[in-house]
This record gives C-alpha cells, sequence and structure tokens, in this order.
C-alpha cells in the first residue's frame, strides 16, 4: 500500500488524501454486510445485510433470541463474526477498530457497572478512554442532567438502584458523545418518567445529527420514535422498512362493526374475523369506511355500534415473526 | 476529594492520544489506592509478622552470610515476596472480577489498543508491587539495619520482579473464569513459587536435590538477584539472575500480548 513512503511527511499527506477521499461520499452510519455468526453448532445469524444512514433513528426488534443483541455485540467488536464485514461510519470494525469505536456508543443489555467509583468519576473515565479529557467534562455533566443523574453523580454505582445503573449505563455510551449510539433495551425495568427523559434526550441528539438505534420489546416505543424498522427472526432480517410502510402493508385498520343483518357479500372480501354478530373488517385506508358505510346502507343493514382500531407495531410484529408475543411484555 | 486523586495536576497535561492508556493506567491505580489499607497496608503488615516470628525463631540458629544477621538477610526477601505476590494481585483481581462483574466490555468497547491495555495494567501493578516493597523496607529499618551495597541491581530486580508478575497477573486474569480458579492459580503456582524461592533461607543451606530444583524456579533468580543488591553477595551471580529473569519477563509479555491480540476468552 505505502508506494511512495520515503518520508514520513509524503506518507501522512497520502493517507489523508485517501481519508478525504473516503469522505468524500457520506458514508452510512452502520453497513453491515453478509454477517453470520456462529457459537459453536448453533447459528446466532444467518446472512445479515443492513444499511443505516446518518441520522436515522431506527429500531431493531425481534423475539427473545432473535440475534439483536449478538449482532449488537458485532458491531462493538465484543464478538467476531463467522462471516461478513461491518463498517461505522465507513470504518472496518475489524481493520479500522480504533475510529470505528471511536464512533460508536454502545449501552449493553445486561446491567453491568464498575463497584469502585462514582457516577461522575466512571463517566470521565469512559470518555478517557477515548481520548477526551477535562474539556469534555461540560458534555459529561450534560449527560448527567439528562437522564437525571444529578442527585447521584459522587454516588457508588454500587449503590444505586436498578433503574439508575440502568441510567448510569446508558450515561457511559454517551461519554465520549459518538456520532453513532446503541441502545440494547435501555427501558428494560426503568419507570415512566425516566423513559420519557430518556426519550426526550435521545430525540434531543438525534436532532443533533446522531443516529440512533435501538432493540425494546415495547413496541409502542419503537413506533413513536423511529423511521425505520427492522424485525429479526432466528438470526435473518424477515422484514426492512419505514415504520410507516410496515404499518400500511402489514397491518391494515381494523373496522369492528356489530350489525341488525348479515353481512353484504361485497364486504365479506375485507372479512378478517367474525364473533357472534361482530364483525371486523381489515381495512387498508381510512377512506374505505365510506365505501363500507355506503354499501351497508344499500342492503339496509344498520349500525348497532362501531369502532375504529388503529393498527400499531404489534401486529406487524406478530404478523411478521410468529404468534408469540413481543416476548418480555 | 483531591487528596483520593494524585493525578490532579497532570490530568489536563495529557495530549488525547495517549488520554486512553493515561486514564486506564489512573484509574486501575485509583482502584487499589482507594482501597489502600487493604491492598498496601495489610500485606506490609503481614511482611512484619513473618519478620518479627522467623528473625525471634531463627536469629540465633540461622547463620547465612558472615557479618550479615539473619533478620537482616530476611529483609530483602520478604520484600521481594509481598512486592511479586502484589504485583500479581493487582492485575489478576482486578481483571477477573471485571470479568466477572462484565464491566470489562467498557474497556472492550473503547479504542485502546492491546500494547496500550497491557502497559496500563502493568504499570499498576508495578507501582503496587513496589510501593508495598519499599514500605517494608522503610519500616523493617527501624528494627534492623540492612546494607545496600548495589542500588542499581536492587532497583533492577525490583522493577523485572513486578513487572514479570504483573504479567503474570494479567495472563491469568485473562485466562480465569472465576474467582476459584483464580484462588487456585494463586495457592498452587504463585506461593508455592516464592515460598521455594530462598525467601527464608539460602538455597546453600539445601541438600543438593533440592538446590538443583531450586534453581528451575525462576523465582529464586529474582529473590537471589535481589538480595545480591542489599549484601553484595549472593547464590548464583546477578548476571545469570538479570538473564533468567529478563528472558522470562520477555517470553510473559510476548504470551500476554499474544492473548490480548487474538481476543483470547474476551472477544469470542
Ligand atoms: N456467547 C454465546 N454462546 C452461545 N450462544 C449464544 C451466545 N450469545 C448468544 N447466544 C445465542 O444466540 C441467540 C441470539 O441471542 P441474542 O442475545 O442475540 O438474542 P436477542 O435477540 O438479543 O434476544 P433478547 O431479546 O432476549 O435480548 C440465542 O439463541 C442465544 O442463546
Ligand atoms: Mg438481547
Amino acid at each position: 500500500m505505502k508506494i511512495q513512503s520515503n518520508s514520513p511527511s509524503s506518507d501522512e499527506v497520502g493517507f489523508r488524501f485517501l481519508w478525504d477521499s473516503e469522505r468524500s461520499y457520506v458514508a452510512a452510519a452502520i453497513e453491515i454486510s453478509g454477517i453470520t455468526k456462529r457459537f459453536g453448532e448453533f447459528e446466532a445469524l444467518r446472512g445479515v445485510d443492513l444499511r443505516i444512514e446518518q441520522g436515522e433513528f431506527f429500531a431493531l426488534l425481534g423475539p427473545n433470541g432473535a440475534g439483536k443483541s449478538t449482532l449488537i455485540n458485532l458491531l462493538a467488536g465484543l464478538l467476531q463474526p463467522t462471516s461478513g464485514s461491518i463498517r461505522i461510519m465507513g470504518h472496518d470494525v475489524q481493520t479500522d477498530y480504533q475510529r470505528a469505536r471511536s464512533a460508536l456508543g454502545v449501552v449493553p443489555q445486561e446491567l453491568v457497572f464498575d463497584p469502585f467509583f462514582n457516577v461522575r468519576e466512571m463517566l470521565r473515565f469512559q470518555a478517557g478512554y477515548f481520548g477526551h479529557g477535562p474539556e469534555n467534562d461540560a458534555w459529561v455533566d450534560e449527560v448527567i442532567e439528562g437522564l437525571g443523574l444529578t442527585d447521584k453523580a459522587h454516588t457508588n454505582m454500587r449503590k444505586l438502584s436498578g433503574g439508575m445503573k440502568r441510567r448510569a449505563l446508558i450515561a457511559q455510551a454517551l461519554a465520549h458523545k459518538p456520532p453513532v449510539i446503541v441502545l440494547d433495551e435501555p427501558t428494560a425495568g426503568v419507570d415512566v418518567e425516566l423513559r420519557q427523559m430518556l426519550w426526550a434526550f435521545i430525540q434531543k441528539l438525534n436532532q443533533q445529527g446522531h443516529t440512533i438505534i435501538l432493540t425494546t420489546h415495547y413496541l409502542e416505543e419503537a413506533e413513536a420514535l423511529c423511521e425505520r424498522v427492522a424485525m429479526m427472526k432466528h438470526g435473518k432480517i424477515v422484514a426492512l422498512d419505514t415504520t410507516r410502510a410496515l404499518l400500511k402493508s402489514h397491518a391494515a385498520k381494523q373496522l369492528s362493526l356489530r350489525l341488525t343483518g348479515p353481512l353484504p357479500t361485497q364486504l365479506q372480501s375485507l372479512l378478517k374475523q367474525q364473533n357472534g354478530d361482530e364483525v371486523v373488517l381489515a381495512l387498508s385506508e381510512l377512506s374505505q369506511v365510506e365505501m363500507v358505510l355506503s354499501v351497508l346502507r344499500e342492503a339496509n343493514v344498520a349500525i348497532q355500534d362501531m369502532q375504529l382500531q388503529e393498527a400499531d407495531l404489534e401486529d406487524v410484529f406478530l404478523n411478521l415473526v410468529g404468534n408469540q408475543k413481543g416476548a418480555s411484555a | 476529594m483531591k487528596w483520593l486523586n494524585p493525578f490532579f495536576w497532570l490530568d489536563d497535561k495529557v495530549s488525547p492520544r495517549w488520554r486512553g492508556v493515561y486514564t486506564l493506567f489512573k484509574k486501575e491505580l485509583l482502584r487499589f489506592w482507594r482501597v489502600a489499607f487493604q491492598t498496601v497496608a495489610s500485606p506490609i503488615l503481614t511482611a512484619l509478622l513473618y519478620l518479627l516470628i522467623f528473625s525471634h525463631v531463627l536469629e540465633s540458629h540461622v547463620k547465612v552470610y558472615d557479618q550479615v544477621s539473619y533478620t537482616a538477610f530476611l529483609v530483602p526477601g520478604l520484600m521481594m515476596m509481598s512486592l511479586l505476590q502484589n504485583a500479581f494481585a493487582n492485575s489478576s483481581s482486578s481483571l477477573i472480577q471485571s470479568k466477572v462483574m462484565g464491566n470489562i466490555v467498557f474497556l472492550l468497547l473503547t479504542p485502546i489498543n492491546t500494547l496500550e491495555f497491557f502497559a496500563a495494567f502493568l504499570a499498576a501493578s508495578m507501582i503496587r508491587g513496589l510501593l508495598v516493597g519499599l514500605s517494608i523496607y522503610l519500616v523493617a529499618l527501624c528494627f534492623v539495619s540492612v546494607p545496600t551495597v548495589y542500588p542499581g541491581w536492587i532497583i533492577a530486580f525490583a522493577l523485572l520482579g513486578s513487572a514479570l508478575l504483573g504479567t503474570f497477573g494479567i495472563i491469568a486474569g485473562i485466562w480465569a473464569d472465576k474467582f476459584d480458579q483464580m484462588a487456585a492459580f494463586q495457592n498452587f503456582v504463585i506461593m508455592p513459587l516464592t515460598f521455594l524461592s530462598g525467601v527464608f533461607y539460602s538455597i546453600h543451606s539445601l541438600p543438593p536435590f533440592w538446590q538443583a530444583v531450586s534453581q528451575l524456579n525462576p523465582f529464586f533468580y529474582m529473590i537471589d538477584g535481589f538480595r545480591y543488591g542489599f549484601f553484595g553477595h549472593g547464590d548464583v551471580s546477578p548476571w545469570l539472575s538479570l538473564a533468567v529473569v529478563g528472558s522470562f519477563l520477555l517470553a510473559l509479555a510476548w504470551l500476554c500480548l499474544k492473548m490480548l491480540k487474538s481476543g483470547y476468552k474476551l472477544r469470542s
């Protein structure tokens, strides 16, 4: 590679040039190509390809054991892939691991902590490992405040409650202000207040340009926050689309009706369920409601009761990854 | 709380390139310094108890070198023994704890490279070992006068010994998965090797067979070379000891870096 490295300066210029040309197109925040991961005989990931652009707010969903955490651990370099490659902000996590890791902040799923230090010390150490010194302390304090840890800044990690430990864990991932932030079930075991506080803070970071990837079993959270969603099952991505498109294509709105007469044949194609005298119609668009009403009127069937339900991500999830529910929920 | 941080004067002088390794070193150092009563004071006390008891019992019975009292003879041996054990304990216990607690991920997520990881753990271990060794010397001086004939050899073997066991501790910390494996390592490898290395006796007082066996023990050379620095006498030449200890250190450091580089047990 270093053909003209006679003098250190020419080498350095070459290096810069490469770096600049690499940056001249916008690198994906995360680019996963052909990743497989085996644990002995067991294949936890079976060929995953995924590209997440900078600035996205992205959800990785799937039932327990789908391979979400395994994928995240591969991003973070905590595991080595069996095959395939991963780039973070254009840097390969194996060959250019220092830059890849600098660009990444990961909140692990397990509640781990260092019992020797208090919250603020831990955060400063964490930033320090990434090359940040006292100039970064203001940011550390901002994170502490943003996650409601101000009162606990001088408390030893060991003495924090479970939810507080989770906050500190999240704060640790943010300490070096990484452009790409991955949160593996950040809201497990966390009270409502923190969830709101956390999402407000994370959304602010997203607006400032940070890329956010999260896993969660609270699907309404993913629905409310994320523009795009990947659903995983048995080590594969089974759906990848914008949240809106998924909602639209997979689970339409549901119209429940209690009628005085039988359902007109014209509407049979929309029928999803029938429980006694209650029929449930699946609509792909709201405008279909009018059509349904006019057909009923023409057939002289009156409506005793009517309810319109929005489909949610949970329906899509159940549709795509089987009948077991979002697990921990 | 500034006194708890011996680094406050350095913190804003480190360049970003070196901040990672500096921070890890600082954290490792503070980790034992915060509990110095347990990590520094208690080994000093243990060593002094050995000194008191053995010298009281054996002073009139054992003559190792002319002009050197048994108590004086014992001091460098005890210093070295404590130095080695504490250098080992520092890196090994830190690593096994972080592994069992799971907080090692915070380190594995960072851009800190293999060599920096090694250097930071090693340096903190050496400092703890040297601190304990030096303190034992200073306290022992209250009871007995110990000459220092070749300070250069003393310093060289203190540095090499602490580095060797610090490295050994990193290897053991990476290898062990549980606390009891680590305890076994300490009780069945480290303790016998230190006790049988001539801390309490000169190997010349042993039968020829056991003399030969002792010479296979790398710890013997650390203690003998160290003691040579104090008294100008040793069981073997300090150059031989230097060669043996130096080669062992290089071999272990190579192994340790190799383990770290491959991600052995840390990144599967
Ligand atoms: N270190 C390991 N050794 C062996 N098998 C593993 C290991 N880590 C994960 N697995 C297996 O890989 C599969 C995927 O696990 P993973 O933790 O990625 O699931 P997940 O999608 O994060 O699930 P959850 O929602 O429960 O967190 C599981 O079957 C798990 O048992
Ligand atoms: Mg998981």
